[in-house]
């Protein structure tokens, strides 16, 4: 459907996309995941024909962007960084605009444009002038703009920048709709959110494409040996004791802490040795507060991948910082929440959503989605 | 093409900046109207015409200067750019639209020749051919404005540039008086101006090769010509550059009622070529 080969775009000396490769097949969410910086806009701008490549071809359907662009581009509808809104006009002339300048038959224009703002929920602001309409109904035109036509392939630079957690839902399942008949792709430097949506991962670091495979097989990708976390309420000393007696453990590291002592403890030959972990601890009658195994997740490979100048304690120590981070912003959020109804129900669906996530992924914690909400706070991705 | 056009044309007049241009303009004529024509009983109009001349200079940079920076500014121009239509149709869309904001004044002017005519006698063709002669000059003065609106991002850097070059235009008969007349300085005329025209090749092919190459063959072949036949030099810059006087194609109408058709067929071309540099200046930003 879409075949990008070779692709090379520089700027002066400052080589922004380096020789890139990679197909697009039909009927799937795509997402490019990299942190600021790293070429996805240059390279989604070069696929629609706004910018020309330095080297390389992007085939689109088989029409070449710059030989038959205006064959390719009718293929395309695109959301880039800052949607593209004329401000003095209302949002239906605007959309009017747009669906004259992709050429869409007169008899269709009236019916396709009730129908993309129904979808982007446009309805009540369509006779309102864009200027006048605050950051998430502009982007929301924008998101309109891109699918007026249904071209086949939608592609979304970062569609929900800058949004609250609300509508960042409301679009995200939008994008979700529209996946049932088109090729979506969509570029984001937050990680939960294209797990959320993707059904296929490219992850793009300084140009160049460094991994490209579902959200499953790159957590698979990073599996190497399993790490196990425990809390006991005893001390440190006895911990280490009881732990000798288990079969099929590696290295032991232990700490104390308010509630006892905290030990994360490598387990060898991919042996299942929770269970006598457990029995161990109840032999000794010693309490276990709790049990469980350390997965590695997707931030653990697109840290590994993306940020090669950054040591592991590094990124780890960083990860800390987040994590108090976001919990003085989930506060915040809680306050907030208490005063108004309507986001508290959004955060009660939010919360939903974390505990299918837990669900579905054992052992992983909540840090992902403490993560998540860290990162949609601070608007943009310069912790990664 | 078309949505472009109606696109534009509503946002001139949405922005007020249309109905002041045509305000402006008519309101400016109908006071030189009213002393040539209404108070001395002058019965030309097209006199009246280029005394409005000089309006131009304040109201085309205004017309021209949001047309390409603003779209690049409020990154607009992704949408025109990514959409199945060629950068060609997106110039001429907006060339035609700040045309069609200039004629409406120039159609008011039209019933200015029947209120002459209502008081006495009237020159129908002398009139009619300046007032078209008039419209025509204004639309190259558009081209250029809208070629330097798509050179920068700022709109107020579109306007003083336009302002700059309109007026270097307006008083382009008096400078030329002063180009020096002599052989050697024809010479070295026409090497600068073959250096200006070498440098924007080099901008716009990044060809050593190519631009060096013509300019050692340009500048080897008029010292060659001028060592041979010196007297083809002679007076030749204010030759050439004097048949840019354009305003003088449009005040020849009103003063020696003389059409000059290669001096139309000059507008023309100046459109066309203005129209041209817009659309190579916007592919190149695409691959700079």
């Amino acid at each position: 459907m879409i075949e990008v080969k070779n692709l090379v775009k520089k700027y002066g000396n400052h080589l922004a996309v380096d020789h890139l490769s990679f197909q697009i097949e039909k009927g799937q969410i795509y997402g490019f995941l990299g942190p600021n910086g790293a070429g996805k806009s240059t390279t989604m701008n070069i696929m629609t024909g706004y910018l020309g490549a330095t080297e390389g071809q992007v085939m689109i359907n088989g029409h070449d962007i710059l030989k038959e662009p205006e064959e390719a581009k009718k293929c395309i509808g695109y959301l880039p960084e800052l949607p593209p809104l004329y401000t003095d006009m209302k949002v239906e002339e605007y959309l009017q605009f747009v669906a004259e300048l992709k050429k869409i038959d007169k008899k269709k224009r009236e019916e396709e444009m009730e129908q993309v703002m129904k979808l982007a929920k446009l309805m009540d602001v369509r006779g309102r002038l864009i200027r006048n309409l605050s950051k998430g109904y502009r982007q929301r035109v924008g998101l309109a703009q891109a699918m007026i036509g249904f071209p086949e392939i939608i592609i979304l630079d970062e569609p929900t920048v800058g949004l609250d957690p609300k509508q960042i839902i409301e679009i995200r399942e939008l994008i979700r709709t529209l996946a049932k008949d088109h090729t979506v792709i969509l570029s984001s430097h937050i990680l939960a959110e294209v797990r959320e949506v993707c059904d296929y991962i490219m992850i793009i670091a300084k140009g160049k494409l460094v991994a490209s495979d579902t959200p499953q097989n790159l957590e698979h990708l990073m599996e190497g040996s399993e790490e196990i976390e425990l809390t006991a309420k005893t001390t440190p000393e006895n911990v280490h004791s009881i732990l000798k007696k288990v079969n099929h453990l590696g290295e032991v590291e232990l700490k104390e802490t308010e509630e006892g002592t905290y030990a994360k403890v490598e387990v060898l030959d991919d042996a299942d040795v929770k269970d006598d972990i457990f029995f161990a601890f109840a032999e000794a009658k010693c309490v276990l507060s709790s049990l469980q195994t350390k997965q590695v997740s997707l931030e653990d490979v697109f840290l590994e991948l993306t940020g090669e100048e950054q040591s592991l304690e590094e990124t780890t120590r960083n990860d800390r910082e987040l994590i108090e981070e976001s919990d003085r912003a989930n506060r915040a959020a809680d306050e907030s929440a208490e005063e108004d109804e309507s986001v508290e129900v959004d955060l009660e669906r939010e919360e939903q959503r974390t505990t299918d996530e837990c669900a579905s992924e054992p052992g992983e914690t909540e840090q992902v989605q403490i993560k998540q909400v860290s990162e949609e706070e601070k608007e943009d991705g310069s912790d990664l | 093409m078309a949505a472009i056009y109606k696109r534009e044309l509503r946002s001139y007049f949405h922005s007020m900046i249309g109905p002041v241009i045509v305000a402006v303009l008519v309101a400016f004529t109908g006071v030189y109207f009213m002393a040539y024509n209404l108070n001395a009983g002058y019965p030309y109009f097209a006199y009246t015409l280029s005394g409005a001349l000089i309006v131009f200079l304040a109201i085309i940079p205004i017309l021209t200067m949001r047309s390409f920076s603003e779209e690049r500014k409020n990154k607009t121009d992704q949408l025109l750019l990514t959409a199945p239509i060629s950068i060609s149709k997106v110039v001429l869309g907006k060339f035609f639209s700040m045309a069609t904001v200039l004629l409406i004044p120039n159609l008011i002017f039209c019933l200015f020749p029947l209120i002459i005519k209502a008081q006495g006698n009237a020159f129908f063709l002398v009139d009619y051919t300046s007032i078209f002669s008039f419209f025509l000059l204004g639309c190259v003065y558009i081209s250029i404005g809208m070629f330097l609106s798509s050179l920068t991002e700022s709109t107020i850097i579109a306007a003083i540039s336009t302002f700059g070059v309109l007026l270097v235009l307006y008083l382009w008969k008096g400078i030329m008086q002063f180009m020096p007349s002599s052989a050697i300085s024809g010479l070295v005329g026409v090497i600068v101006l073959l250096t200006i025209l070498v440098s924007y090749i080099f901008q716009m092919t990044k060809n050593w090769l190519i631009s060096g190459a013509i300019e050692v063959v340009g500048v080897i072949a008029s010292i060659v010509t001028y060592i041979v036949k010196s007297s083809l030099f002679d007076n030749l810059l204010g030759n050439w550059l004097g048949k840019l006087d354009l305003t003088s194609i449009f005040t020849g109408i009103v003063e020696n009622n003389i059409v000059d058709v290669s001096g139309l067929v000059l507008y023309l071309s100046i459109i066309a070529v203005f129209i041209f540099l817009t659309i190579q200046t916007i592919q190149k930003r695409r691959w700079s």
